[in-house]
């Protein structure tokens, strides 16, 4: 059982993070794609609400394999945030005091923002929990259980929270740009012949995603979605 | 030409240090950067004040010795060379130009723009040995090296150590320096016994030195005078994984 030493070296923890960041990114992309039944209808989509619980029945009861969902994602988060909190304590001891002068070569934009956008995704997702799947006091209107459709339409008529989804989709869009190539190259995957190709894969990836998401709230906005 | 120069100036690791301003006039484009910092160092000494100190060698871009960060970039504006072998030809008349040390914990300054880089040898070491028969030479052709692999290794093994890659990378990693190291022997079969052993080891080390993790923004592979690929990197995460996973690098029963 030695990949349990995996989290002792820096090269170990980028591979955790790698891991589970690609888990996270089959999650983003299922949870979009069901995202966008709300285009079908109420019905329709509390349907597939629904069918979530009754996943894998009747060899699975109700809920469990939704439950096995959520915990493998939590445990994959805290993994996440906790290699990505450790790399960056030890990036800030090996760069105590920055240079006077400084100009980047070939870095970019969504490479240099990885830590405080994933922070910016971290707010977003606890706040889109207790908006839309918890139902807590964050938004006005009525939250009923069991009619996820009706949530999502009130939930986005409330600005603050269509705005703050759109900043987590930007964020997250940003970070899967770096993210996807990043993780290539952790789990050593990638070279000079296939760099162009995932980095386009990536760009493609956080495109659709950014897209995916951000139509839902911005149709509920524009009275398409009623 | 006429340049402004701003040199980081510190008397040792404990103190203080600040840019100071030198004018320098006459300063030809045909003169390396050193010599530049030699025509201003023999004005210093005419003025009764303290030359700059700087590490330097070869000055023909193979020791490694030589580093700077000009106007904030690791060897300069130009890719590909080290500060030695860098022209003042890439300047211009009346050029503002910012001269730092390499800025990591691991590389703790000396004096001015002198740095340690004993952390290097270090992780050199931690990697251990190979294992080549000693003796008389082998005869040739007894193992055959196909011709991609050993360009590849040579690639590598072009890694001169200057620490380009360390002052660059904004989390002070040492990424591809210990990739180059690990895949030079890593590539060629003398080197398949400890491959990922070695990997493994060099990494630890790494750490303990107080470098920091790669993010694979790429700024080292920009800036290394010897365009070293971040593919090596690629290459040491593999050999780390399936190392570690492994438990390479543990003796028990
Ligand atoms: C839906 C949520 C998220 C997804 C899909 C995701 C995905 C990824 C992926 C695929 C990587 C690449 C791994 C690698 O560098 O090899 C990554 C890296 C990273 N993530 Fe996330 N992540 C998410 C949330 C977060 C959160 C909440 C944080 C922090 C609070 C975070 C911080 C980071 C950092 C710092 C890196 C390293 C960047 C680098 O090495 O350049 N991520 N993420
Ligand atoms: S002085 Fe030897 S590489 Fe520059």
């Amino acid at each position: 059982m030695y990949v349990m030493t995996l989290h002792r070296s820096s090269i170990g923890k980028k591979i955790i993070m790698a891991v589970t960041g690609l888990i996270w990114v089959g999650f983003v992309l299922l949870h979009m794609y069901g995202n966008l039944k709300v285009f079908l209808g109420p019905e329709y989509f509390n349907a597939y609400a629904e069918g979530l619980r009754t996943l894998g029945a009747p060899i699975f009861g109700h809920t469990h394999l939704l439950y096995v969902a959520r915990l493998v994602l939590t445990v994959a988060l805290v993994l996440h945030v906790w290699s990505a909190y450790s790399l960056t304590q030890q990036a800030h001891h090996a760069r105590p005091s920055n240079y006077i002068v400084r100009q980047k070569v070939q870095a970019n934009r969504a490479s240099l923002s990885m830590r405080w956008g994933g922070v910016v995704i971290l707010i977003f997702l606890i706040y889109h929990l207790m908006h839309l799947t918890w139902g807590l006091p964050v938004a006005p209107g009525v939250f009923v259980q069991a009619d996820a459709y009706h949530n999502l339409v009130n939930g986005f008529h409330f600005i603050p929270a269509t705005i703050l989804y759109l900043l987590g989709v930007i964020a997250l869009s940003f970070h899967l740009y770096h993210g996807v190539f990043s993780a290539f190259q952790t789990l050593g995957l990638n070279n000079q012949n296939t760099e162009t190709s995932i980095k386009g894969a990536a760009l493609a990836l956080s495109l659709v995603i950014s897209i995916g998401f951000a139509v839902v709230p911005l149709s509920v906005v524009a009275g398409i979605v009623r | 030409m006429k340049l402004h120069l701003k040199v980081w100036r510190q008397k040792s690791g404990n103190r203080q240090g600040h840019l100071v301003d030198y004018e320098l006039d006459n300063v030809s484009p045909d003169e390396s950067f050193l010599e530049m910092m030699d025509l201003l160092n023999e004005k210093l000494i005419e003025k009764g004040e303290e030359p700059v100190a700087f590490d330097h060698d070869c000055r023909e871009g193979i020791c490694g010795s030589c580093g700077m960060v000009i106007n904030g970039i690791a060897h300069g504006p130009k890719a590909a060379v080290t500060t030695c072998q860098l022209h003042m030809r890439n300047f211009k008349d009346g050029d503002t130009v910012v001269v730092e040390p390499w800025r990591a914990s691991p590389f703790p300054i000396i004096k001015d723009l002198v740095v340690d880089r004993s952390a290097f040898d270090r992780i050199i070491q931690a990697g251990g040995y190979i294992s080549v028969s000693t003796g008389s030479a082998p005869d040739a052709n007894t193992l055959p090296v196909g011709k991609e692999q050993s360009d590849l290794a040579m690639d590598a093994a072009q890694c001169i150590a200057c620490g380009a890659c360390v002052a660059a990378c904004p989390n002070g990693s040492a990424m591809l320096f210990t990739a180059a190291k690990a895949a030079h022997l890593g590539l060629l079969p003398q080197g398949q016994p400890e491959r990922n052993r070695r990997a493994v080891l060099m990494i630890n080390q790494q750490d303990a030195e107080g470098f920091g993790g790669c993010t694979n923004i790429g700024e080292c592979e920009a800036v290394c005078p010897k365009s070293i690929s971040m593919d090596f990197i690629a290459r040491l995460n593999r050999d780390v994984l399936v190392g570690t996973i492994a438990g390479a690098g543990r003796v028990e029963a």
